[in-house]
């Protein structure tokens, strides 16, 4: 018996990221309460750049390879995701870190004391700050980091947990409306908690099938029509098969947050710190999707005939649904949840297409997504209620005190203007490019490929609608007067939302490179 | 047998509960004599007139219990299995378990400085 090797160069990205979030405890349990803040923040982002830095060197050997007992391959979709998580974590995090004062920060003071409550006054007034966010961040980063890259179930289950636990707990710290807050935290712990049983009891009939959990043993099993254990018999498990990837599919799903697992999506976004609900939207979608693809093109390309059509109306529900209900939403934060239910729907369009274009337009559009998603979500912390006495207050989520804004703070109206038109897809943004690479790839490939394309399109045309409104409301409307104030951003907020803006212009006008690395690190080690 | 076809005791056992329970709570309704009162819907308090609510919120210090099982259970868990094949595996694999039980013990010292074990 032999134990297995673990290549530490191939995992050494997750490995910083966890040995900090390690340390990060003990900060939290060691360091006086002044200091922790300033420390957590360094250690948060100087061990994310570290892990780019070893990502950035795997990509560059060129080597795709499993390792740790075949659980972990590190292979040219992993290494792009992985990047891709990276980066867009070390805007989140700044985004997080940017506080003039505790008070206009977006987390609470003190997570434990009870809404109202004279504990929660005491710890206001005392100016504390809830530094765990840090250690929680980087807990579900590591999880999000080895989620594309699991070569098994099993794996791809604990990296499933790891990477939502922390963020159940994220969703309930708001500063403000902190009931809300902890209802959405409720509601995402009980539905996600929901969708892994969904997962594990898909896993446990795949291996009932195929007996394995490895990925590629599914797809060996599947292909020579029964299982690697004795006496095979085809018919008989093909109900085990498919109703292994149903519930499988559902997991997974929700995390996406496809239709018809939609439900947690507006409320969770809405009711969880902003800045968090920033990171949840782009990096859980880029983890998500990653094992959606993994799963798509490693475990189950032989049975595609099977659940593509499956996927195939799932996909032109999001797509519909998300646009069509973000129509009626008064609510910014709820605004962009459902744009981004719709963007899951363009995702899983591109999935279908089961090629190598297929995976290439999806790991740039979850690139380009993420982008404009963690930069949109900085701009809604800006904008603030102003309170009675000149101060700052909340946040001003209500799409009514937007009103003016074009003319009050032309910087803020002139880049959320550009987000919105990156996620309508207007050309010359990124939208319109990963878009388009989606499209064409789906139009090419999928089974019914230009019908899909057709009801893509239809969804776009109809998320055009609300997204100019907001535009049309911020300019072409009269300011609301004193009640709403921007606040001036920090210096992290800023290049947080600058690199956003310059990532949604080039990968709009020059996507070559970025589409050309998409497209050579989509080849899955199978 | 193969497949999903083992599900269907599983199944059958569901299926006979509910029956059980149905026929059960069925025959006792047919039987029994109906005579309604305000009284008789009332919850049951040991004899004693309910007072307040149905609703009320848990002790969130109970979490503390969670933490020091969860940080001793899953120490065991994979201890055991570990300890059986310890000497075919070599001493790599002892300081990898040392990994583990330090991460484990991360776990025991944030609670030790949280004065979770201090004695009351």
């Amino acid at each position: 018996m032999n134990a297995p090797s673990v290549d530490y160069t191939a995992v050494a990205p997750m490995l910083a990221v966890f040995v900090a979030a390690l340390v990060a405890v003990l900060v939290e349990a060691f360091a006086p309460r002044a200091q922790r803040f300033i420390i957590q923040v360094f250690l948060a982002t100087v061990s994310i750049a570290t892990a780019l830095i070893f990502v950035v060197y795997l990509a560059t050997q060129d080597t795709s390879k499993t390792t740790a007992g075949g659980a972990v391959v590190i292979d040219g979709p992993a290494l792009f995701l992985q990047g891709t998580i990276l980066v867009l974590a070390l805007m989140a995090v700044l985004t997080m870190a940017d506080e003039a004062s505790p008070e206009s920060s977006a987390f609470t003071a003190q997570a434990s004391a009870v809404p109202g409550s004279v504990d929660e006054a005491r710890a206001s007034r005392l100016g504390l700050v809830q530094t765990e966010i840090y250690p929680l961040i980087l807990f579900s980063l590591v999880g999000m980091l080895l989620f594309p890259a699991s070569n098994d179930l099993l794996t791809m289950f604990i990296a499933l947990e790891v990477l939502s636990l922390p963020l159940y707990l994220l969703c309930g710290m708001a500063r403000r409306r902190r009931l809300l807050s902890q209802e959405a935290s409720l509601k995402y712990f009980l539905l996600g908690a929901f969708s892994s049983a969904f997962f594990l009891f898909g896993a446990a009939l795949l291996y009932g099938f195929a007996g394995s959990v490895r990925l590629s043993a599914i797809a060996a099993a599947i292909a020579d029509g029964g299982g690697t254990t004795a006496a095979s018999a085809v018919v008989g498990k093909d109900g085990l098969l498919l109703m292994g990837i149903g519930l499988l599919a559902v997991g997974l799903l929700f995390k996406v947050g496809a239709v018809p697992f939609q439900s947690w999506t507006p409320d969770v976004y809405q009711g969880a710190p902003t800045p968090v609900t920033g990171f949840m939207a782009a990096c859980t979608k880029v983890a998500a999707f990653g094992a959606l693809l993994r799963i798509a093109y490693v475990a189950i390309p032989g049975v595609r005939w099977d659940w593509q059509p499956v996927i195939w109306v799932i996909a032109a529900l999001t797509m519909l649904v998300g646009s069509i209900i973000a129509i009626v939403q008064a609510d910014v934060k709820r605004m962009l949840a459902y744009s981004s239910i719709a963007h899951a729907g363009f995702i899983l369009v591109g999935l279908l297409a089961m090629d190598r274009a297929g995976i290439g337009a999806v790991l740039f559009y979850l690139a380009a997504y993420g982008f404009t998603t963690i930069g949109a979500f900085a701009l809604v912390t800006m904008v603030r209620t102003s309170t009675p006495d000149g101060g700052v207050g909340g946040e001003a989520t209500h799409l009514s005190q937007w009103q003016g804004l074009g003319k009050r703070s032309p910087w803020l109206a002139a880049i959320f203007t550009l987000f919105l038109l990156a996620f309508a897809g207007i050309p010359l943004t990124s939208g319109f490019t990963s878009k388009f690479a989606v499209f064409s790839a789906a139009a090419d490939q999928a089974p019914w490929g230009p019908g899909l394309v057709v009801v893509g399109v239809a969804a776009s045309a109809i998320a055009v609608f609300f997204y100019i409104r907001v535009i049309v409301l911020m300019y072409f409307n009269d300011s609301v007067g004193d009640a709403v104030t921007v606040t001036r951003p920090g210096a992290l907020t800023t290049l947080a939302v600058g690199v956003g803006v310059v990532a949604t212009i080039g990968l709009g006008i020059l996507p070559s490179a970025a589409l050309g690395l998409a497209n050579s690190s989509s080849v899955f080690l199978p | 047998m193969e497949g999903l076809e083992t599900y269907l005791i599983v199944a059958t056992v569901i299926a006979a509960g509910v029956l059980l329970f149905a026929g059960a709570m069925g025959a006792a309704r047919a039987l029994r004599p109906q005579v309604c009162s305000a009284e008789k819907s009332l919850t049951y308090e040991s004899g004693v007139d309910a007072e307040g609510s149905g609703w009320a919120q848990s002790q969130i210090r109970y979490y503390l219990y969670a933490f020091l099982y969860l940080i001793f259970a899953v120490d065991a868990v994979y201890l055991f299995p570990w300890v059986t094949v310890v000497k075919d595996l070599g001493w790599a694999t002892l300081g990898e378990m040392g990994v583990f039980l330090g991460v484990i013990a991360i776990g025991l010292i944030h609670a030790i400085r949280r004065g979770v074990l201090r004695w009351i």
